[in-house]
């Protein structure tokens, strides 16, 4: 085709663009990056520049403050429990929903739905009282549970969607087989389920190891602090003292970089099955 | 046997929906009906008493409270900023990335990354990138953009607001774009393009209408981040300066666990989940009308 050659040209022209776009799109990280490596008095002189020296003193201070691994590690039981946890109650629940779709089970299926609608906002003020109520202040299983309410509703869309696509027959004749109803679930359907589960397991998990609020107003000993949360009080106690509040910065961000690098396929696809279904 | 088999069915159905169902009630369910129930109290969250009020608090909050209207409408200026130029950001970046660029996988990883940050941090980023790197970029440029007291003044720090949001959620609803954009049948646009169509033309008449789909998603998704904007809002200007820009939600939890008056706090939120609940509808009611099959 003769139009090839100034095709290849406009693309070429299209990818230095997008390129310069992209770098343009991920400076924010280099003036963080960049300056915390900086003394306080390099910070004022220059934002823009490149740090003199790989200096690592003001991560090894933050380290200590900010209790880094303690706080890295809640973080982690946090998102892994809630993660378990979620996916065992609400697979089980959508699998019942689907399959013994009788009238009530419907309409809990439509309350599960609906509620997420619900902002976090009307819901807060008598949580706060009612997790007190119940022992759930201030205690990072306390937190979990909060989560297992938060994610069900989702997290039961998508199995529910899921579930209606597998076929009945399998279930069916390892019935005839003699497998009760938890053997069917547990060694049958809940393999059949692992897309959808990584999918909701890496939603789940981005959510919950950013999530704020919420631990926000369960938490308040700062040994049980999560990274946001941490990094919210280290902000409150270092206002305006850059140097080390940007290497806080990078070491809060460092661990979801990691994870969404070492994902990112899964996470994007899953993305977009999660999105797309909603 | 007919018993034995019922009671059967009540364990599975206890066993598998009871434990969501239970946490569910527990942690969304009761609060949230508490929450209207409270709205018409003038509860202060010490006392045991809950004074009923009736309409008396969401009659203040109408009619009195200057900061909430604040509040209501920095919201609403917000959200309509922030949904417009995300969608059109992110459908930008599809168009782009759907075309046969080499980087295209690296691109699209760039440009989604700044969404796996939490809106916390993200707000704390920056505002060091306006306080000190835009600075420090203007004094060496001298462009006047980068030297206005970015979070110092009501409309900067609105439009910071926004710039910081747009660059959170661009990525994502580009990637929601890009899967619509390849579900267009290649036929149609070859067809157009025979008949003569122009870019913008096979964009307006052929493209959109087929992505509706992708576009009522990505309405839906924008509008609730931006109408529910918390911890972003928090970070970056705390509602500053002169709580110009002081979010609902924000401004909810201030009167909640600031001022402590969880009565008007949970009317605040009540008028907050109904019109959450109000825009979601008439949006995905309104742009399901407009889609169309292939």
């Amino acid at each position: 085709m003769p139009t090839n050659i100034r095709y290849t040209w406009r693309l070429l022209g299209l990818e230095v663009a997008s390129v310069l776009l992209a770098v343009l799109f991920l400076v924010p990280f280099y003036f963080v990056i960049a300056n915390s490596f900086k003394s306080f008095s390099e910070i004022l002189i220059n934002a823009a520049s490149l740090p003199e020296a790989l200096n690592f003193e003001n991560y090894s201070r933050v380290w200590d403050i900010m209790k880094f691994p303690k706080v890295f590690t809640n973080s982690l039981l946090i998102t892994l429990f809630s993660n378990i946890g979620l996916v065992i109650i609400s697979s089980m629940a959508a699998y019942r929903l689907v399959r013994y779709a009788g009238k009530w089970n419907n309409l809990l299926f439509i309350l599960f739905i609906s509620a997420m609608v619900i902002p976090f906002q009307s819901v807060m003020i008598p949580l706060v009282q009612i997790a007190n109520q119940m022992g759930l202040i201030d205690k990072l299983p306390g937190l979990i549970i909060c989560y297992f309410g938060f994610g069900v509703s989702l997290n039961i869309f998508l199995y529910h969607s899921f579930i209606k696509s597998i076929p009945l027959e399998i279930e069916e004749s390892a019935v005839v087989d003699g497998c009760s109803i938890f053997g069917v679930f547990w060694l049958i359907v809940f393999p059949l389920l692992k897309p959808i589960t990584v999918t909701i397991v890496l939603l789940n998990s981005l959510w919950i190891w950013n999530d704020f609020l919420l631990p926000l107003l369960i938490i308040s000993n700062p040994d049980l602090r999560s990274i946001p949360l941490a990094t919210y009080s280290f902000f409150g106690q270092y206002t305006k003292q850059w140097d080390l509040a940007l290497a806080a910065l990078v070491l809060g961000i460092t661990p979801i970089i990691i994870f969404f690098l070492a994902m990112q396929k899964h996470i994007i696809e899953g993305i977009t099955a999660g999105s797309v279904k909603g | 046997m007919a018993g034995r088999k019922k009671r059967l069915e009540w364990l599975h159905q206890f066993v598998f929906v009871g434990p969501a169902l239970f946490f569910f009630s527990m942690i969304v369910m009761i609060p949230f009906i508490l929450s209207v129930y409270y709205s018409f109290t003038s509860w202060n969250g010490v006392s045991s008493l809950k004074p009923w009020v009736g309409f008396e608090n969401f009659y203040s909050i109408l009619f009195q409270d200057s900061g909430f209207h604040n509040s209501f409408w920095f919201t609403l200026r917000f959200t309509a900023a922030q949904v417009v130029l995300t969608n059109v950001v992110g459908f930008g970046l599809a168009l782009m990335l759907t075309q046969a660029l080499k980087s295209r996988n690296l691109l699209r990883t760039a440009f989604f990354m700044p969404n796996v940050i939490g809106g916390l941090l993200l707000g704390f980023i920056w505002q060091f990138i306006f306080v000190k790197g835009f600075a420090s970029v203007g004094k060496i440029t001298g462009i006047g953009f980068f030297e206005l007291p970015w979070l110092g003044d009501a409309p900067t720090a609105f439009w910071g607001i926004v710039i910081v949001s747009v660059w959170q959620g661009a990525g994502y609803v580009m990637v929601i774009y890009i899967t619509g954009l390849m579900n267009v049948p290649k036929e149609i646009r070859e067809a157009a393009l025979i008949d003569g169509a122009t870019r913008w033309g096979m964009l307006r008449s052929i493209t959109i209408p087929l992505i509706m789909p992708a576009i009522t998603v990505c309405l839906f998704l924008t509008i609730s981040w931006a109408f529910k904007m918390f911890d972003l809002n928090l970070s970056l200007t705390k509602g500053g300066p002169f709580n110009s820009t002081e979010s609902v939600a924000l401004n909810i939890y201030q009167e909640a666990f600031r001022n402590n008056r969880l009565g008007l706090g949970t009317a605040k939120a009540t008028l907050f989940f109904i019109a959450v609940a109000l825009i979601t509808l008439i949006q995905v009611k309104y742009t399901k009308n407009r889609e169309v099959e292939s």
